[in-house]
């Protein structure tokens, strides 16, 4: 049944779908919506589980952490100053191997004080051990979060579900909800261990050596790879019950492309509107919308990108002094490739403005005239095109 | 004792003579074996043991710094989740753990109720990374960060903690080992937040003979530096033990990180226990039915 839903309303659907038993979260712009509808559905009684109402997002992602070790499945959200907040925990949820599932909402990292959408907030937790997948619209968001229980519970990793503050979060589209029936098919309760067992006691998270750290880290490391395969499963899986499947990452029109854009979030549709116009006056223009972004898809990556000759990555984020993330991240998976793509990188649509497909289209016109890449990224708001 | 009711393991890594490791075995000992313990860094982590060793015979998970409590919450949800509610979730904490860093998770936790115990290890200092002065660190004591003596007062952490209405707070020492346990196991017998702040000298940190541990804790209650108390519901103080009112001097002069004092500073810092000391009688009276 279709019903029109926010982004954040169809991820607040899929936690009650997803017979959640606890909730800890905190307050704050534009993920707020996600809160208050779990709190709503928990109070009328149209969603198990409980909520803990937090004093800060630090404490929110402990109590997730500590009561996931606990055997129960848990759920939190949050965007920009509160994941940045929780920064200390994230590290600590991957490290203690729990199967969490966080809604991510991007807003900008402050300062300066902005709200609008930018992924700088969920790309700065690249390397505290969660697996990271961005989805395009609400629909996406809600099969996603319903998808990173099975993957997270399978392999004991804790998952971010990342969508644009705004764009996605807020905008009110048809969104497909599953039948309850068939997600409990496709998602059964796990009996999730209780770590805590007082006829066997243990001491979680004590001290280790240098050579059991190292351990334990390649251990997470090892698992971590493997999640890709997990999500590819999982997503076909969901994709023969319900008819919806997205791939780690979504190629469109790259077969014969000679040059392709690469997104990730909301700007993917626009840059679809963009790569159809530039195929009606016969530019070979094609489109990897990357979802999965930890584990990265090294393999997904060189067999779609490859190929080309040109490749353009525009990022909603920045690493100042550097570049793009996105694009940072592409061009050193694609080095040991024998003929890879000319990368380039731009950076635009920070703080949530507007990335039309016109500018993908004048972007991709450019690139198609550039004589050779560049190192440090072009602003697209300075463009002149 | 019996030994079959020790908790806590022999052969851990607390130093000589140190008071928290027994009060980590007190509490334990009167918490029982139904119990899942949370830790944080602080001594009571290193007491606690390295991988692949544990000295708890409860489970226990090693959380991070500011977070004793919304751990412990965690837990004690889950496991209500999971219909086992005879189990009883102790955090442990240090001062610095409590006083500073932890402060707003507990009162967070506090506020909502969040049902655990919470123990408060007060060796007056973050000891764990070398005796560098807390809230907690009282007036006039040196520590490596105030050489020449902390200036300002020892935080009113208990008058915090009952405001916000919690079923059960109490002080208690080492020095007392029966009433720390009663404590302990009263705290079990109400729902809700408990919060039990334990005096737990540091021979390490207050440069003192470790052989003296159990005499300062004594000490510390006897000149009212450290008085014994419980309140309920934020309510109701009861006194639980009245001290001698000997002279601060008798436990300043025994402690290294005392011995800088002045004539005026030891008088000084009598008045002031001298006034807190009425302010807890005030308190206390306030609630005596007439
Ligand atoms: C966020 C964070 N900041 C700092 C530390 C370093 N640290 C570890 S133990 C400790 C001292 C703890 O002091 P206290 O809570 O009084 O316990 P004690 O060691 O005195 O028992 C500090 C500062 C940390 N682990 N985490
Ligand atoms: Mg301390």
């Amino acid at each position: 049944m279709a019903e029109l839903l926010s982004g954040n309303h169809a991820i607040a659907e899929a936690v009650r779908l997803s017979k959640v038993d606890f909730v800890a979260a905190y307050p704050i712009t534009p993920q707020t919506p996600i809160y208050e509808k779990i709190a709503e559905m928990i109070s009328e009684g149209k969603m198990c589980g409980q909520m803990m109402r937090a004093e800060s997002e630090h404490s929110a992602m402990a109590a997730c952490i500590s009561a996931s070790l606990a055997g129960v499945r848990v759920f939190t959200a949050s965007s920009s100053q509160g994941i940045a907040y929780m920064h200390e925990m994230l590290h600590f949820a991957s490290g203690c191997r729990v199967p969490i599932v966080m809604a991510c909402v991007n807003r900008v990292v402050s300062a300066p004080w902005a709200f609008g959408t930018d992924q700088t907030d969920t790309l700065s937790q690249r390397d505290t051990g969660w697996i990271q997948l961005y989805c395009e619209d609400g629909q996406e968001a809600l099969d996603t979060v319903i998808m990173a229980y099975k993957v997270s519970e399978t392999i004991f990793l804790p998952v971010m579900v990342i969508i644009d503050g705004f764009y996605t979060s807020h905008f009110i589209e048809p969104v497909e909800i599953p039948e309850q029936t068939l997600i409990d098919q496709y998602l059964p309760k796990r009996n999730l261990p209780n770590r805590f067992d007082l006829s066997n006691p243990a001491f979680l998270q004590n001290v280790v050596d240098p050579p059991n750290y190292t351990r334990f880290k390649k251990r997470q490391f090892d698992d971590t790879l493997k999640a890709r395969r997990l999500l590819i499963e999982a997503d076909k899986e969901f994709g023969e019950l319900f008819g919806r499947s997205y791939g780690v990452v979504e190629p469109l029109e790259l077969a014969d492309a000679e040059i392709g854009i690469v997104t990730a979030g909301s700007m993917t549709s626009c840059a679809r509107i963009a790569v159809r116009t530039l195929r009606s006056k016969g530019i070979k223009a094609g489109l990897l919308k990357i979802k999965l972004f930890r584990p990265f898809p090294y393999n997904e990556v060189a067999r779609y990108l490859g190929t080309l000759e040109k490749v353009i990555v525009i990022d909603r984020n920045v690493s100042s002094g550097k570049g793009g993330i996105f694009c940072d991240e592409l061009k050193a998976s694609m080095y040991n490739l024998k003929n890879r793509p000319e990368i380039y990188g731009f950076i635009g649509g920070l703080c949530g403005e507007d990335l039309p497909p016109e500018k993908f289209e004048k972007i991709t016109l450019s690139v198609l005239r550039a004589k050779k890449p560049w190192d440090v990224p072009k602003w697209i708001h300075r463009m002149r095109f | 004792m019996d030994t079959q009711d020790e908790i806590l393991r022999k052969g851990h890594y607390a130093c000589p003579g140190c008071g928290l490791a027994i009060a980590m075995r007190l509490v334990l000992r009167a918490v029982g074996r139904k119990a899942i313990a949370v830790i944080v860094p602080s001594c009571e982590a290193v007491i606690s043991g390295t991988y692949p060793f544990s000295a708890l015979e409860v489970p226990a998970f090693h959380s991070a710094f500011a977070i004793a409590a919304p751990t412990a919450a965690g837990i004690s949800r889950a496991l209500k989740i999971r219909k086992e509610t005879d189990v009883t979730v102790l955090a442990f904490a240090g001062d610095g753990g409590t006083y500073d860093i932890g402060l707003q998770s507990l009162s967070g936790a506090a506020e909502r109720n969040e049902d655990f115990i919470y123990v408060c290890l007060d060796n007056e200092a973050y000891m764990n990374t070398g005796i560098q002065a807390s809230s907690s660190t009282p007036p006039l004591s040196w520590t490596v960060t105030t050489p020449k003596g902390k200036v300002e007062k020892k935080k009113r952490l208990m008058e915090i903690i009952v405001a916000h209405s919690v079923p059960y707070a109490a002080t208690a020492t080492i020095g007392y080992p029966q009433d720390l346990m009663e404590k302990v196991k009263r705290a079990k017998e109400f729902q809700g937040t408990k919060f039990i702040h334990v005096l737990t000298p540091c021979p390490t940190g207050w440069k003192m003979k470790e052989e003296l541990t159990g005499v300062i804790a004594m000490l510390a209650f006897e000149t009212k530096v450290f008085p014994l108390y419980e309140v309920i519901n934020g309510e109701i103080y009861r006194i639980t033990k009245v001290p001698k009112g000997l002279p601060v001097r008798d436990y300043l002069s025994i402690q290294g990180r005392f011995s800088h004092l002045s004539e005026d500073e030891i008088e000084k810092i009598q008045q002031e226990v001298d006034i807190e000391w009425e302010r807890l009688i005030y308190l206390a009276k306030r609630h005596e039915k007439v």
